[in-house]
């Protein structure tokens, strides 16, 4: 695959790992800030048209210039710090909330093959960093010295830090059935079995064996990345924009390329885990990176639907259903998929 | 009964697969919005946009200064001066609307005896400046004349109805 690029990688001699490690960086971190920006758009689009409106159409035909006209005004905005905040974290909040978005790709595999670092613990380092992004959360409303920040914040560690123990307990039950931690692992074990063999791929996908965990972890997701209706976080009708409030032009675009970024990494890894990464759901169809995508694209649009259909959650409501109904549900699946595995019955074998 | 089939619609998460079957049909419904400056809903013959002053077909200006839009006025929002002219008539010399505190009740409208103070169908204007919505007289009588026709087919159209 390198070889045509033996000349090239001759010039920079030891330092080309570096050099190449790059370049596969910018090829997944471009195209991702690509789809963030075309996101928004399609975001207002959908909502739009679910509230029987034809959303944003005056920049560029279809208004597909709309993203170019928002970064471009947020960029020339002047970026403004409290008089009271605390400088430094209070920019540090942004960075630590792009940060972990873009550094969990490291180890998303697209395609067979097709994965910056195909880590043998992939599963876990995206524990790790996705854990990172509360700190994001907490740091910009802890420094902006805000008491609208400082709610959205204390509503942001709550219900972030509780969403993550449902997101891993689905996860423990996706690792009982592949037994690997490597996601290019986790997506191949989905390719086999009854119905794979039969040229049905779809129906061997964790998605029907995993059902309830499918479930969880999606809606975990979404409560994780702060969408609605699990937005209290930013709660713009009561607190106005929570931990954002504080923010102007770029610093605060950057928590929305964060937000949006979180979202579209949701949506690969529900795919990857649940949705048989880049296999194709029928067996006359070749695999490959197109798949991943159109199933990403479809959780992104289900991502958007469930804005446009549901009124926020109450505090309450939303830590009753992590605590009291996401938990106990995981605890009890983990425990029957323990003795179906075990069972006669396997179909993990 | 009723509480089981209520636990299981909870489980399978039923209500809310609901709500999304109804924002999915509206996904696809015909949209309703109106493009505005190309496309513009229709107008009644009583709409209430901006204001006028009317002149009879001479020329001569219909206002005598009553004063009852003044007086009729919730927003304070017109100011009149009148005096004598030269042919013994009494007559406006400050005829003032301030758009800014005007609310569109039309009361000006339907105080007036001799339908000089009218609104017409206008309603994209603006001012660049503070004191650019204060009309004053000669302001309200250029925008009279240049409404004319469209006012006075307004006038007839409603005319059974008042």
């Amino acid at each position: 695959m390198e070889s045509f690029l033996q000349p090239v990688a001759d010039l920079f001699g030891p330092l080309w790992v570096v050099v190449w490690t790059l370049v596969k960086i910018i090829a997944i971190v471009a195209p991702l800030m690509g789809a963030v920006a075309y996101m928004t758009l399609a975001e207002r689009k959908v909502i739009g048209f679910m509230q029987v409106r034809i959303g944003p159409n005056r920049a560029g035909p279809f208004g597909l210039l709309q993203p170019v006209a928002d970064g471009l005004k947020l960029l020339f905005k002047e970026i403004i710090a409290p008089t009271r905040a605390s400088k430094s974290l209070f920019f540090l909040g942004p960075v630590l909330a792009i940060a972990p978005a873009l550094a969990a790709w490291a180890v998303v595999p697209f395609s067979d093959g097709l994965v910056l670092a195909n880590v043998n613990a992939g599963l876990l380092f995206l524990m790790a960093i996705t854990s990172l992004e509360v700190y994001g959360v907490i740091i910009s409303g802890w420094a902006s010295n805000s008491k609208y920040a400082m709610l959205g914040t204390l509503r942001a560690a709550a219900q972030m830090v509780s969403y993550e123990l449902s997101l891993g307990f689905a996860l423990i039950c996706v690792l009982m059935v592949s037994g690997s931690l490597n996601l290019t692992e986790i997506v191949t074990g989905q390719g086999e079995g009854y119905f794979a063999s039969m040229g049905l791929g779809i129906l061997s996908w964790n998605w029907l064996s995993l059902l309830p965990m499918f479930g969880v972890f999606f809606i975990s997701g979404i409560a994780e990345t702060n969408r609605a209706p699990f937005d209290v976080v930013e709660g713009e009708s009561e607190i106005v924009a929570g931990h954002m409030i504080e923010y102007s032009g770029m610093s605060f675009a950057i928590f929305f390329l964060a937000e949006y970024a979180n979202m579209i990494l949701v949506s690969v890894l529900t795919t990857v885990f649940f949705l048989g990464g880049w296999l194709s759901p029928v067996g006359f169809l070749p695999d490959g990176i197109w798949w991943l995508l159109a199933k990403a694209a479809f959780l992104l649009f289900v991502f958007l639907w469930v804005r446009a259909t549901f009124p926020r959650f109450r505090y309450d409501q939303i830590m009753r259903l992590g605590w009291k109904v996401f938990i106990p549900l995981c605890l009890f699946w983990v425990f029957v998929l323990g003795i179906w595995i075990m069972s006669p019955l396997s179909i993990w074998k | 009964m009723g509480a089981i089939k209520d636990f299981f619609g909870s489980v399978v998460l039923l209500e809310l697969f609901k709500g999304m079957a109804l924002t999915g049909r509206h996904f696809f419904a015909r949209k309703i919005t109106i493009q505005f400056p190309e496309e513009k809903t229709p107008q009644s013959p009583r709409f209430r946009g901006l204001h006028a002053l009317r002149r009879y077909p001479n020329g001569e200006e219909r206002c005598i200064a009553c004063k009852l839009c003044e007086a009729v006025c919730p927003a304070l929002a017109i100011t009149i001066e009148s005096a004598q002219r030269d042919d013994g008539s009494r007559r406006t010399t400050r005829y003032d609307i301030d758009l800014t505190k005007c609310i569109f009740c039309g009361f000006c409208e339907e105080a007036c005896p001799v339908d000089a103070i009218v609104e017409t169908r206008v309603l994209e204007y603006h001012g660049e400046k503070r004191g650019d919505l204060y009309y004053t007289k000669q302001m309200l009588l250029a925008v009279g004349d240049r409404f004319e026709k469209q006012i006075a087919e307004d006038r007839a159209m409603d005319a059974r109805y008042r």
